[in-house]
């Protein structure tokens, strides 16, 4: 029963990873079709972004939650502007480019840093599920992940500048003609993508090796879950998210965390296989 | 009366084919002017010109006095100028309420009064507002999409061949929906057609395009009579 109780809540928080990892990343190739080989590094930069403000005697939370988003939507913002917004409908060049990015900021980050792993220790203790230990922790990763698909979903849904950007991604042409600046709306959704990876990076610092390498341990598994989701970035995302995430977790905790990778990559492809749109590509089709 | 829109020389083309070969006319103010053409002759280059799709490689546009021949979609929108294009582009995953909402970004007034008044004018889309644009008719689509442009009142509207695959009698609707419209708030229009009843019903000039080039007009005393304008635009 205890065991059970640990189980799932191990299954809960690995879900939750999955959804902080694959938000950034679902919104800038959902809505751009582009494909960010450097959201690994966002990634990084968030959790630099905690362990520089910790450092420097700011409140964990707010170094946590509050500083990374805004560093690394910062940094989005710049490289839209001065790169990324020149490639728009060049797939390839937009990989390369990407790509070049994610080795300048690791190189950067390993000047700045040095190529060692640092830690930041996890407010909050632990707590008992019957003789098992768990990190409370866990929750405020639980919490974070549902408070940005809940925010994200009201954001496209309930607000104009969300009606903006769904009308632009879906044809950004008829959004001109009706006196939208595509070019803006790109812009913020780079950003907004940005913030979300920097998000993500910041709250899972605590329980993360950070090094300026960090960020090849999430791309191959955010990028899964994305292809693995469809279209629909809300929906996608958090369906996509509670399936690999449970199979990861349960596999590794019934065998071990390599298996547990192992089995979630071979799921991945024969899931592709059979629904090479994703899960929204089939199935709820009109969600978010 | 002042011309709302003065084109003069207008080139432009796909890569380095050039499609328009110097086009020139003028859309006086509050007035419909039709441009008759077969397909393949720039109807739609020359409106997506007009609206800064393509840029210009030759000439002047001059919206209200204004040369906009170097300006983006969006200003252009922003000045003034409506836009309905061919194959309508509905906003297809988006609900017909949220079509119309995209539609008022430039309205002056307040948007659920805009899009209340605009409904007034076409009643056959107040039960498909919850419904996503992809998933009305052509007909219902073509409708939504002159609403969606009439929300911002625009001085002039481009409206791209709108009969193309629609039920004659939305075709009948749509043209009584822009005569009444116009009676009670002003504006122009130019519309490419290639289906001579509808641009006899709405156009009070007609002018003939032929291979990028406006060939010529016919007499305002024949628009009414389909064998001047058969004649004219050689489609007998």
């Amino acid at each position: 029963m205890d065991l059970t109780g640990l189980l799932a809540f191990n299954v809960l928080s690995g879900i939750a990873t999955f959804v902080l990892i694959t938000l950034g990343l679902g919104v800038i190739y959902g809505m751009m079709r582009i494909i960010n080989l450097a959201h690994g590094e966002f990634m990084m930069l968030g959790a630099y972004t905690t362990v520089s403000a910790v450092g420097a005697g700011v409140n964990i939370w707010i170094a946590m939650l509050v500083l990374p988003p805004l560093v690394v939507g910062l940094v989005g913002l710049v490289l839209e502007r001065a790169l990324i917004r020149f490639l728009y409908g060049r797939m390839m060049d937009m990989m390369l480019a990407t790509w070049g990015v994610s080795l300048g900021l690791i190189g950067i980050s390993s000047t700045i840093y040095g190529n060692v792993v640092r830690g930041v220790t996890a407010p909050l203790g632990g707590f008992n599920i019957g003789r098992y230990g768990a990190s409370l922790y866990s929750f405020v990763i639980i919490l974070v992940a549902i408070a940005c698909l809940v925010g994200l979903y009201a954001l496209l849904r309930l607000t104009k500048f969300g009606l903006i950007l769904r009308a632009a991604m879906q044809n950004p042409r008829m959004a001109a003609a009706l006196g939208i600046s595509p070019s803006i709306v790109y812009m913020a959704t780079f950003t907004l993508g940005a913030a979300l990876a920097g998000l993500a990076g910041g709250v899972l610092a605590p329980i993360s090796g950070i090094s300026p390498n960090m960020g090849a341990a999430y791309i191959a598994n955010a990028f899964i879950t994305v292809l693995g989701g469809g279209p629909a970035i809300i929906a996608g995302t958090g369906i996509a998210s509670v399936i690999f995430g449970a199979i990861n977790q349960i596999v590794s905790f019934v065998a071990n965390p390599v298996l547990g990778t192992v089995s979630l990559l071979v799921f991945a492809v024969i899931m592709i296989r059979i629904l090479p749109q994703g899960i929204t590509g089939r199935f709820f089709r009109n969600s978010l | 009366m002042s011309a709302v829109l003065e084109v003069s020389g207008l080139r432009a083309g796909y890569g380095r084919v050039p499609i328009l070969g110097g086009i020139g006319l003028a859309v006086e103010a509050n007035s419909f002017v039709g441009i008759l053409g077969h397909n393949g002759m720039g109807k739609s280059t020359l409106l997506r010109s007009l609206m800064g799709y393509l840029p210009a490689t030759g000439g002047k546009v001059s919206f209200q006095g204004k040369d906009i021949t170097n300006l983006s979609t969006t200003a252009r929108a922003k000045a003034g100028l409506g836009y309905v294009p061919q194959g309508r582009e509905i906003f297809p995953a988006l609900s017909v309420m949220d079509n119309l909402r995209m539609g008022c970004l430039l309205a002056k007034g307040e948007e659920a009064r805009v899009i209340e008044d605009i409904l007034e004018d076409f009643p056959r889309l107040r039960r498909l507002l919850d419904r996503p644009g992809g998933a009305l008719s052509g007909g219902e689509q073509q409708l939504l999409a002159l609403a969606r442009c009439l929300c911002a009142s625009p001085s002039l509207i481009l409206l791209d061949e709108p009969t193309e695959g629609i039920q004659p009698s939305i075709i009948e609707e749509m043209a009584e929906t822009l005569h009444t419209l116009r009676r009670r708030r002003p504006f122009a229009m130019l519309l490419v057609e290639q289906k001579l009843s509808f641009i006899q019903a709405c156009a009070e000039r007609i002018l003939i395009l032929q291979k990028g080039m406006i060939t010529g007009e016919i007499p305002p005393e024949s628009i009414g009579d389909a064998n001047v304008i058969a004649e004219f635009s050689g489609m007998a």
